[in-house]
């Protein structure tokens, strides 16, 4: 954990996902602990399009690791924005910038309660170590 | 993000190695396998499957069974006992067979060591131990003058593998290593250790395996870790061992063997001598050859973007025709790939079949295996 990444600013899901607000957009991905346990990530299928609507703890994609196959659980309902094409040629992205060049979807939310109910960094990291 | 296929474990009631405490200080994670808490990566898959293919990686495999089967009655024994002809091997020579039921299907696939006359060493999987043990027990009960002990406990197994292998180890000993070929052994020191040395190994690359006393394992695997370093070593773990075994088109018991599947279906037709005298399964084996088996063992690799898994199901257009049992990116032949069994009529190479991944038909070609053969 000790050379792991979380930054303070974000929210986080118990399924591993971050969150980060910019008005009324939201942009997710998954965290710094998620790709260290994944490891070296081949490909993710993010079959989305501008506009599309997401569900509250909806799958929202598939990541596949040299190792495993997981599922991208939605931490928001709302509208889908844009999905980060360039992860199609680069999915390592998820591995080397899991907060930046690796962000996976950017949605416009429809409901802010279900930020309240997610993690704040203490919380998730409290979460993640008693696992 | 739900994880679907492998879980990391922290259970107390898993079985260690004597090498437990070194892939904890080496930072490697921890998962479940076969009963046993085992490396699975150190510092990633892809970074140790390249090191095995470019230098050489090291391999805790303690895990794996041996026994030893002595006596005047051994190789007779043996004879009945496996498909393949152990009468054939020469002192200080190894063969791989298969322990296999009445009915032709596989209980485990292992290595015999032909260690001296009336002297036999079986090196079994993991998971296998305890149902090969007693396998291997029962049968002998016809024999009167063989004895079985299983010597797993005791007996430590450290692979080490890739083209630089031979280069990190003959320093370290005064045995000729280039004079073991491929599938031969020779006992010798390596430092203080007495190690049974192999040229053996389950990643596609030449190699050598090495068997010592347990207590002796910690020691071997460091001195072996030093003496690599400057060559490029790497520790290596499961995952890198599963994605290298299966470029080079290796079974993996659980996955391509298992107890509804004979050896004839799994391609290891080289390996059961119908020739030799009765063996266990022989006569229905015999009959398997002679009709053709109904199914057999293929390599595809995906033709579109996706990662095929064990499990899956195959088609010809809307027909299932068999499932893969094993799958994974190939670090080295740069493609998705995947083993599987298909209905014999659809089993040739070039073949276009599609494999369903979650619920979506992704295109895929039959090919040839290995998928990855050294230069």
């Amino acid at each position: 954990m000790a050379s792991l990444n979380h930054p303070g600013n974000l929210k986080y899901s118990k399924t591993d996902e971050w969150v980060r607000v910019e008005g009324d957009e939201a942009i997710i991905g998954i965290t710094d602990y998620a790709q260290d346990q994944l490891g070296d990530i081949v490909y993710v299928e993010l079959p989305w399009e501008s506009g599309q609507e997401i569900a509250f703890e909806e799958k929202f994609g598939d990541i596949e690791s040299v190792k495993a196959t997981s599922e991208l659980v939605s931490p928001l309902s709302g509208n889908v924005v844009s999905a980060n094409e360039d992860l199609k040629e680069n999915p390592e992205y998820i591995n080397d910038y899991p907060y930046d060049k690796g962000w996976m979807l950017r949605i416009k939310f429809s409901d802010a309660s279900q930020l309240d109910a997610l993690l704040d960094v203490d919380q998730y990291l409290e979460y993640v170590q008693g696992r | 993000m739900t994880e679907m296929t492998t879980h990391d474990s922290a259970n107390s009631q898993l079985k260690r190695t004597p090498l437990y405490e070194k892939h904890r200080a080496l930072g490697a994670r921890l998962v479940e396998f076969g009963g046993w808490e085992m490396p699975v990566q150190y510092s990633g898959i892809l970074d140790e499957h390249q090191a095995v293919r470019t230098r050489a990686g090291l391999f805790d495999v303690c895990h794996m069974g041996e026994f030893k089967v002595e006596g005047e009655d051994a190789l007779a024994f043996l004879q009945y006992l496996v498909p393949n002809d152990v009468s054939r091997l020469a002192i200080h020579q190894a063969l791989y067979t298969q322990f296999c039921l009445p009915n032709g299907n596989v209980i485990d696939d292992l290595l015999i060591y032909y260690l001296a006359e009336n002297h036999y060493m079986l090196v079994v999987n993991a998971a296998n131990i305890e149902k090969d043990f007693a396998w291997v027990e029962g049968q002998a009960q016809q024999f009167q003058r063989v004895s079985i002990s299983n010597q797993s406990d005791t007996t430590a197994l450290i692979a080490l593998q890739g083209p630089q292998a031979q280069a990190i180890l003959q320093p370290l000993t005064e045995t000729d290593l280039a004079g073991i070929r491929y599938y031969h052994f020779a006992s010798g020191q390596v430092g203080e250790i007495h190690c049974l040395i192999s040229r053996t190994g389950y990643t596609g690359e030449d190699g050598l395996e090495l068997y010592c006393a347990s207590v002796d394992a910690p020691a071997l695997w460091d001195a072996l870790l030093t003496a690599g370093k400057p060559l490029g070593l790497l520790p290596a773990g499961l995952g890198a061992r599963d994605t290298l075994r299966l470029e080079a088109g290796l079974c993996l018991y659980g996955h391509e063997l298992d107890e509804q599947t004979n050896p004839l279906e799994a391609r290891l037709g080289w390996t059961v001598k119908l020739a030799k005298s009765p063996f266990i399964g022989s006569e229905t084996l015999q009959k398997v050859k002679a009709e053709g088996p109904q199914r057999q063992l293929i390599g595809i690799q995906l033709l579109e973007r996706g990662v095929p898994r064990g499990g899956y199901a195959l088609y010809a257009g809307e027909q299932q025709i068999g499932s893969l049992t094993s799958g994974a990116p190939g670090p080295t032949v740069q493609k998705s790939i995947g083993m599987g069994y298909v209905e014999t009529p659809y089993a040739q190479v070039g073949n276009q079949i599609s494999v369903d991944i979650r619920g979506k038909r992704v295109p895929a070609q039959i090919v040839a295996l290995p998928f990855y053969k050294r230069q």
